[in-house]
């Protein structure tokens, strides 16, 4: 019987990635010298499962690697050997080195072995050339003293297979013992027509180089030495001994399993291969959350069964209650249901807050820092999507702490702080929001350096009054850096900004407080999810539109006063110290029979990119969640618009896109209208 | 032009006959592929998308996706009609080169099923001089009647015309 491994190629990558992170943290915790033997077991028995799966799997460049790395561990489990730092260093590029080995391997391809072989030999330099290294003995000692060759003869009665037994093992493990060269005899297999999947029609010789001996042999084959004959002879004519044989005649045949065997192979490497392209993303889901699922559709279920009850026949007064009540529990049953369905989507942040440790250890090493890292609220939940998106700018954001705002031991010591520096990622739910913190307790921002640059960059004028709070806000601008050297970890200016796109693209925002001296506080706000947005839904004439939540400031009514048309014909407001630019949405929309009177509307103050616009509407709807769906896929981008949604009453609504608006309207300004009739224009004609 | 697509097509399979939906604009007959067709719906409530083309009429709910609703008369430069309960909106299934797009199509009504053989279609005459002769995929007569076979994927495609042309 063969089985496609291949259905178990993902489970195992995905296990074996666990392991490694499980190997990487475990490794973090451990302290040279002060050795937790609990600590070692865990990254022991997580090679461990490495090596056997990959074992098993025939990822024998894995296994083979992850050999040695077990060895050493070993030792060390067991007290032979002292754990020293380059010991803990050496793991941890091994656990690097395993996962690009893994993740070539996920990809169908081979793994390049050179980094591997380097670390390897580094392992088996320290295994093997220390004094208190026992040496490890390879398993087949070649010792000249009992080299011998068997030839074994082995003939299995046809109903060998229904007694349990599979050839392949026998043979794999007379491979075991020592040098094998295998024969088989394939005379016996009948025609195609007379075949039976069930029986087997081969028979076997096979030639043993082995110094096990004999006895050895003959263990191999106890279980089925009474249903097949089997022969041991020791070549080189000295003595030949007849091994017991149990039953009689009956010529070898072959097993119809065994010949489908050769034409499997090609088939799972196609499959891998095919697989590569593929990206396969998958969540593990706890079963609770499986169970409260099942649970509600189970409820869901009887809730219809009830409805389609009460739908037969007349409908009668008294049945109308029924009915209504009947709809309440539909809808509440649909509630909890999509609630369940959004939280399969949630993951911990712990799955991104896992790869700061050592983030925080390789960067403050490499910069002589002393850092700790404080991880709070790991289980707070956030959407997959939405995780694996604000990982790279989090990782930004903690190096730019690690190099910018924690100061080395010296000058902690002479500003009379602990030499040691923290940093600590926080998180949290506010509202419908998700908030991150990354804290350090370093310098803090420096406002006059900052100031200088932005002079410098031409970002400000030197006059310019400026708070704080805005000095510190023009790190985000583009092209900014105040690292007085460019080092690879942070410093070329393309940081920030880049960080602050991102978290925008995911409708968030981030600031950034800071003292003096004191810290600096990165503070990061996100949806819970990108599916689901909360909006305020305007009208303008008889159209519907919906301002995400979260970029508006206020709505107020304009007084006429403090309105002043700016040559261009673009109105502003005076509003506190800031003039406003009022955009009339329909104009830029191109619908009639809106508001056009500036004191008849609402104004919509709305923030982008730090640039505030006041849109003209006609009234204010309720505020709501909103299901974000595409418009793109099957129409087309359009230019102020990020989506659509479908409102209570089943009619579309679309989401105004705040930055694209900007952009629109600046570009109206232009004069660009004309040829945007124009593109409609050639269409048209075509 | 589409002539020689049809006739390559109807050397690849003698028994090629294909069903088409065809539906009345302007008092004309106008045909498409029937496997394009997802459903036949009523003129219902829509939103407008903003500074779209003039016979892109907005966009409907159609069971949680988006379909955007192209007005046929207008993308052909046909005089507009008020729409009535007789309206229907052809919603179909194309595959353009930014993807396969779900949209709807405003007819004056829907006529009937035909199965027409690709060989009986007739070359368009050479109309190169009008505009919408690009749309044409061929003229097929249906005893005393003329029905015009449509090309949808360039009906509906509603970006570059220069990329489907070439």
């Amino acid at each position: 019987m063969s089985i496609d491994l291949s259905q178990f190629f993902e489970v195992f990558f995905e296990e074996s990635f666990e392991g490694l992170d499980v190997m990487e943290s475990e490794l973090l915790n451990l302290q040279p010298g002060d050795l937790d033997s609990e600590t070692v077991n865990t990254i022991f028995r997580a090679a461990h499962s490495i090596k056997g799966g990959s074992g098993t799997f025939g990822f024998t460049s894995v296994s083979d690697f992850t050999h040695v790395l077990e060895t050493l561990l070993d030792q060390i489990r067991e007290g032979q050997r002292d754990l020293t730092a380059e010991h803990v260093n050496l793991f941890l590029q091994a656990v690097d080195c395993l996962r690009e080995m893994l993740t070539s391997l996920q990809a169908g391809t081979e793994p390049d072995l050179t980094n591997s072989n380097t670390l390897k030999k580094e392992f088996e330099l320290i295994l093997n050339g220390e004094v208190s290294a026992p040496v490890e003995q390879p398993v087949t000692i070649e010792s000249d003293s009992s080299l011998d060759t068997y030839e074994v003869s082995f003939e299995p009665q046809h109903h060998l297979f229904k007694t349990g037994n599979e050839p392949l093992y026998l043979i794999q493990e007379l491979a075991g013992l020592g040098e094998l060269e295998v024969n088989a005899h394939v005379d016996g297999i009948p025609d195609i027509n007379d075949l039976s999947s069930d029986d087997c029609y081969i028979s076997w010789v096979f030639f043993l180089t082995t110094d096990k001996g004999e006895a050895a042999i003959k263990e191999v084959f106890e279980w089925v030495e009474d249903d097949a004959e089997i022969k041991i002879t020791l070549c080189g004519g000295l003595f030949s001994d007849d091994m017991e044989t149990a039953s009689n005649d009956e010529p070898a045949k072959v097993a119809v399993d065994e010949s489908i065997e050769p034409e499997n192979t090609p088939v799972e490497r196609k499959s891998v291969a095919a697989k590569s392209n593929a990206e396969t993303t998958s969540i593990r889901v706890s079963i609770d959350k499986v169970d409260s699922l099942i649970n509600m559709v189970g409820e869901l279920v009887i809730t219809q069964a009830m409805l389609t009850q009460l739908g037969e026949g007349e409908i009668t007064e008294n049945k109308v209650v029924a009915l209504q009540e009947g709809l309440a529990q539909l809808a509440h049953n649909t509630r909890d249901l999509q609630e369940s369905v959004m939280r399969i989507r949630m993951l911990p942040i712990s799955f991104v807050f896992s790869r700061f440790p050592r983030l925080v250890r390789d960067t403050s090493q490499k910069l002589g820092k002393q850092v700790e890292l404080k991880l709070l609220g790991e289980q707070t939940e956030l959407d997959k999507t939405v995780m694996e998106k604000i990982s790279d700018p989090m990782v930004h954001l903690v190096r730019n702490s690690l190099d910018h705002g924690l100061e080395t031991p010296e000058e902690r010591m002479e500003a009379g702080k602990d030499p040691v520096g923290t940093v600590t990622l926080n998180a949290f739910h506010q509202g419908g929001n998700i908030v991150i913190e990354i804290m350090d307790d370093g310098n803090g921002l420096n406002t006059k350096k900052i100031k200088q640059k932005a002079v410098q960059n031409n970002l400000i004028q030197p006059d310019d009054e400026l708070s704080d709070d805005e000095i510190n806000e023009l790190i985000f601008m583009p092209g900014f850096s105040t690292a007085d050297e460019v080092s690879d970890i942070s410093g070329r200016g393309v940081g920030m900004d880049v960080v602050r796109r991102n978290i925008q693209a995911l409708n968030g925002s981030i600031e950034v407080t800071s003292a003096q001296g004191i810290g600096s506080t990165f503070t990061i706000r996100l949806p819970l999810t990108l599916a689901i947005l909360d909006g305020q839904l305007v009208t303008i004439g008889e159209h519907t539109y919906i301002i995400p939540l979260i970029s508006i400031v206020e709505s107020l009514q304009i007084e006429l006063d403090k309105v002043n048309c700016v040559g261009g014909g673009v109105d502003v407001l005076r509003l506190r110290d800031e003039y406003i630019p009022i955009l009339r949405l329909h104009r830029i929309f191109n619908h009639s029979g809106a508001i056009e009177e500036l004191n008849k509307g609402l104004l919509v103050i709305v923030e982008s990119d730090n640039q505030k616009v006041g849109l003209l509407v006609d009234d204010l709807l309720a505020q709501q969640q909103v299901v974000i769906k595409s418009l793109e896929a099957n129409y087309q981008k359009v230019e102020g618009v990020s989506g659509a949604t479908i409102l209570g009453d089943g009619r579309v609504s679309l989401i105004v896109d705040i930055t694209g608006l900007i952009k629109l309207a600046g570009l109206k300004k232009a004069g660009s209208q004309e040829l945007n009739l124009g593109h409609v224009d050639t269409e048209v004609n075509s | 032009m589409n002539g020689e697509l049809a006739l390559t097509d109807s050397e690849l399979d003698e028994q090629n006959i294909r069903q088409f939906l065809t539906f009345i604009m302007d008092e004309e007959e106008y045909g498409v592929d029937i496997l394009a067709v997802q459903e036949i719906r009523g003129w219902e409530e829509i939103t407008a998308i903003p500074n779209a083309p003039i016979y892109v009429k907005g966009a409907i709910n159609l069971r949680g996706t988006i379909v955007p609703i192209i007005d046929l008369r207008l993308r052909f430069g046909l005089p507009s009609i008020k729409y009535c309960p007789t309206t229907v909106v052809i919603v179909v299934k194309v595959e353009l080169k930014q993807g396969v797009k779900i949209m709807g199509l405003v007819v004056d009504g829907v006529s009937d099923v035909y199965s027409i053989s690709e060989s009986q279609a007739s070359d368009v005459p050479d109309i190169h001089n009008t505009d919408n002769s690009e749309f044409v995929r061929g003229l097929v007569n249906v005893g005393e009647k003329m029905v015009v076979l449509l090309h949808l994927e360039r009906v509906l495609n509603l970006v570059k015309e220069s990329e489907v042309v070439a």
